[in-house]
């Protein structure tokens, strides 16, 4: 999910230290809004207002002559064309999931601000609760980031250094024992199975590259994550083949469904190399039980294909229903655990996707020694690196932290999934992840994608609310919306079910 | 335990990492024997790492100064945001800090559009970035030789591209002519392999030399002529001894009214001049929107923290610090690179004349049993194991004319690189005394 962190961030936490900076942060924002209506334009997208709240001058594009003069008519055609790698890319614009994003950008939802913005329902993104981790901040940054361990001074030896592109020891040691309490301690996680990435991106496009060759297949249960699509087709030329799950029971893997979309792809002459879930789902919210993962791990076994579960919202569960990670079905019972590949990074559970740290937890040691060499093209940086190291061995505050995290995401969900059955909208069951998978195909038409496709538009444009269409994630039945709640603070709600009802009510 | 398992990719069963070459083969003897002055005096001495920490202590002396914005970048009031910010168009102040940067390493000679940057986790996934950008599978990239090993890896392994080396000899001081170029050319046709584009790198790496601006001025009209594109990777342009040295790919085209600029690509990186490798930051500037674009879209698989980001925007910014540290690194290597050249002289080694970068290429070609590739292997294992001294032998950097070695003088103190000359001396004087016996 790319988009600008609104100023409104600042504005909506609940801790009293960022009050302080209200005022002057709205100044800074209205100043932004003013010079980009009057800046010239260009042909690149407007780059979107940082948000750093740093007291450094913001030159918000002083008109240099230089990029007016870069403007090219003529793109691709012109001389020195790009690879068809890179055409392909620059084309890849009409996803709604992108345009969405890209459209909220730069007129965001602000309660006091900018009440009339844009209400980031496609973005999952976990604001509810990094007051706790920035509490956390202010008592031990120092310490943390710059303390050299013998010194007691401030420093930054160590940093600067080469590091191991994937990721220090250390650092895998913190983030293995944070995946540990993050599935409640029913699984251990051991630190040299563990290679760490520049975001979770980087994790899933590496097994990409790993465990297929160019033109196999992944087969994925769908709904799925819109961003797989780039992510993981973009450079390593692997087809991501949907395996449609159904509403009738509330969109769960079939091993049935699986077997048969791997005949068919055989029989299109493809390798199917791997099955890639997300545990708990993006974009349904539900888990994958246990019985079901033991399906999977049969079949996988049967086919002698890899199974890649990306667990990164596993600490982001609010439901009654315990989290089951692949790895304790893998502990408990005698499967073969070499095919076996977990993602999970800190970007949901943690809140932190601007740091960059994505995992690719792995049995295999061929695996995890490409994967090692890969990760040289994404690792993470030092004092990032550090940072967290400190964070995440503070264990008391991460267990606090997790715990209340929990808890705000059960009630905000709690409230949401409400809101949006008073309109008629009932959800998909779900217990995790920052969204709910919303069925509102009852007031789409035609009974299609185009029909959906029409509400999504009218939802973006008109009430000014960005969902994501199931279409984009691959969804078989119409009508499906995926609704981040986690942008959101309880006042915003009614907001939100206020716009929604004003297109729904004219359909 | 089944050997025969789940099957995995090609690319993860091949070599095409390249970590079975000397280059990096040297690096784990060293690994496992570290020279320490005190604990382990008589261990291997790194020599073939290009890291710079000749000038470390003007950043602690800043972060002394400036804890909080070092530290941290302005205060932790603004985490939350920060935190959140994944946006690949990168901080604002960053990016402008950047491109302040770039131009005054530049002197000032040309400008350079914080638009236009994009930003990655280091120059390896830069120069892997454009190459995916601007070639498909099975193409060709132009790099003259020698060139850094670690392109072997960076640019191909993913990507499907191939290297057409571009053959520089001794004859006029490794630079690249015309007619190489057209050779290079002629033997891609000959193999049925499309030319996108050539990568150069400016200052080299290994020669430590920085390109004319003749030969510049003939590279742009060669690939324009070719209408190929071009990557200059300037990664040590802030590492040049003199300022006044350094022409950029960027000040040609700007000479040229910016025709042209559709196919030029710069690469940069705060690791060798900044000397901070591990904060991995990387930039790719483009003058060309579709390359910025793209460039940008597919950055998404290596973004720079935005901790990172914030803590380095105010450093960069601020002109006082960046002039100074700019002009003592400067001295630093010019002072080091001199005090090398005059030791490995006394040892009867000679170098080719370097004015810029974290290394020298000597020549020990006096001393190999035979001008061949595994007459410099072996002298470089010799060298290795025996004076446990840590260098990259020409062969990893694909030189076509045996005996040239790369020594890397900025990654170790004063007192260690004394260490060094001694037993490259005392290895030397061996060498040539066992020559002289086994000639009688």
């Amino acid at each position: 999910m790319r988009v600008i962190v609104p100023l409104q961030a600042v504005v909506q936490g609940r801790g009293g230290l960022v009050l302080g900076s209200l005022i002057p942060c709205a100044l800074f924002y209205f100043l932004q809004f003013y010079l980009r209506r009057n800046r010239p334009s260009s042909s690149s997208p407007p780059p979107p207002s940082s948000a750093s709240g740093s007291n450094l001058p913001e030159l918000a594009s002083i008109p240099r002559s230089l990029s007016r003069g870069l403007l090219s008519p003529r793109g691709s055609f012109g001389p020195a064309r790009l690879s068809s790698r890179g055409t392909a890319v620059v084309r890849d614009d009409d996803n709604p999931y992108y345009v969405g994003l890209k459209r909220c950008a730069d007129d965001p939802y602000n309660r006091s601000i900018n009440p009339q913005g844009f209400l980031l329902l496609g973005l999952a993104e976990n604001r509810l609760s990094l007051d706790i981790i920035q509490d956390w901040l202010v008592k031990n940054w120092k310490e943390s980031l710059l303390l050299d361990d013998e010194e007691e001074e401030l420093s930054i030896q160590g940093l600067a250094t080469y590091q191991p592109y994937d990721g220090s020891m250390d650092l895998k040691t913190a983030v293995a024992e944070f995946m540990g309490q993050v599935m409640q301690g029913s699984v251990s996680f051991n630190p040299s199975h563990v290679v760490l990435t520049a975001g979770a991106t980087p994790a899933v496009e590496t097994l990409g590259f790993c465990l297929a060759d160019p033109g196999d297949a992944f087969l994925v249960p769908s709904p799925y994550y819109p961003g797989w699509d780039r992510d993981i087709k973009w450079r390593t030329g692997v087809e991501l083949i949907p395996v449609p799950c159904r509403s009738t029971d509330n969109f769960s893997i079939s091993i049935a469904a699986l077997e048969l979309a791997y005949n068919q792809v055989k029989k299109r002459g493809m390798k199917v190399r791997a099955v890639l879930v997300s545990n708990p789902s993006n974009p349904v919210g539900s888990l994958i039980d246990r019985e079901t993962l033991c399906g999977l791990l049969d079949f996988v076994m049967e086919k002698n294909i890899h199974l890649i579960s990306d667990e990164i919202f596993a600490g982001s569960t609010y439901g009654s229903d315990k989290f089951v990670s692949v790895a304790e079905v893998l502990d408990a019972e005698s499967f073969d655990k070499s095919r076996v590949h977990i993602i999970y990074g800190l970007s949901k559970d943690l809140a932190v996707p601007g740091f960059r740290v994505g995992v690719i937890y792995s049995y295999n040691e061929n695996v995890l020694a490409a994967a090692s060499k890969l990760a040289r093209f994404s690792s993470i940086s030092a004092p990032t690196q550090r940072l967290l190291i400190s964070m995440l061995s503070d264990r008391k505050f991460i267990s606090e932290y997790l715990a209340v995290n929990r808890a705000r995401l059960h009630d905000m969900h709690a409230l949401f999934v409400d809101g949006l059955k008073q309109l008629g909208i009932k959800c998909a069951s779900s217990s995790g992840g920052f969204y709910c998978w919303a069925d509102m195909s009852m007031f789409i038409r035609p009974y299609s994608e185009k029909g959906e496709l029409k509400l999504w538009d009218n939802l973006l444009n008109v009430a000014k609310v960005n969902v994501t269409p199931g279409s984009s994630c691959h969804c078989i039945e119409p009508g499906w919306f995926r609704c981040c709640f986690t942008t959101l603070t309880e006042k915003d709600v009614p907001t939100v079910m206020e716009r929604i009802q004003k297109i729904t009510k004219s359909n | 335990m089944a050997k025969k398992g789940v099957p995995l990719s090609e690319m993860a069963t091949s070599d095409t990492h390249g970590e079975d070459s000397p280059y990096f083969v040297g690096w784990k003897v060293y690994d496992e024997n570290p020279y320490d002055a005190a604990s382990n005096p008589s261990g291997v001495i790194q020599m073939g790492l290009a890291e710079n920490q000749v000038s470390f202590d003007l950043l602690e002396d800043y972060l002394e100064q400036h804890p909080q914005e070092f530290g941290w970048g302005c205060g932790v009031s603004s985490f939350r945001e920060n935190a959140l910010f994944q946006d690949y168009h990168g901080l604002k102040t960053f990016t402008r800090a950047v491109a302040l940067f770039m131009e005054q390493i530049r002197g000032g000679r040309t400008q350079f559009d914080p638009q236009h940057i994009v930003l990655t986790a280091g120059a390896t996934a830069a120069n892997e970035l454009l190459t995916f950008i601007l070639a498909d599978p099975g193409d060709g990239l132009l790099i003259p030789t020698p060139y850094y090993p670690g392109f072997d890896r960076d640019l191909r392994w993913r990507t499907g591209v191939n290297i057409i080396p571009v053959h520089c000899n001794s004859s006029n001081g490794f630079q690249i002519t015309l007619r190489a170029l057209e050779d290079a050319c002629a033997g891609a046709e000959s193999m049925k392999v499309r030319v996108k584009g050539l990568l150069l790198t400016n200052p080299s790496n290994p020669l430590g030399t920085t390109i004319t601006r003749p030969v510049l001025e003939e590279i742009l009209d060669f690939v324009a002529h070719k209408d190929i594109h071009l990557i200059s990777d300037e990664i040590y342009s802030g590492s040049v001894f003199s300022s006044d040295e350094f022409v950029s790919m960027t000040e040609i085209v700007e000479s040229r009214g910016h025709q042209e600029r559709e196919r030029v690509h710069i690469v940069y990186s705060l690791s060798k001049d900044l000397g901070l490798p591990g904060y991995r930051v990387g930039t790719i500037y483009s003058y060309n929107n579709e390359v910025v674009t793209t460039a940008r879209r597919m950055s998404s698989f290596t973004l720079v923290s935005s901790q990172t980001q914030k803590m380095l925007a105010s450093l960069l910014s601020d002109k006082e610090f960046t002039e100074n540290y700019l002009r003592t690194n400067r001295e630093r290597l010019k002072k080091r690179y001199e005090f090398v050249v005059e030791g490995l002289s006394n040892a009867g080694i000679r170098c080719l004349q370097g004015n810029a970068g974290l290394f020298c290429w000597m020549n020990l070609g006096e001393l190999l049993e035979e001008p061949t590739v595994e007459g410099e292997l072996s002298l470089w294992n010799l060298m290795l194991h025996e004076a446990k001294l840590n260098i990259s032998p020409g062969s990893s950097c694909h030189c076509l004319e045996a005996g040239w070695f790369r020594v890397c003088f900025a990654n170790m103190s004063q007192q260690t690189l004394e260490v060094a000359l001694m037993r490259m001396k005392d290895f030397t004087e061996k060498m040539k005394a066992k020559q002289m016996i086994s000639s009688l």
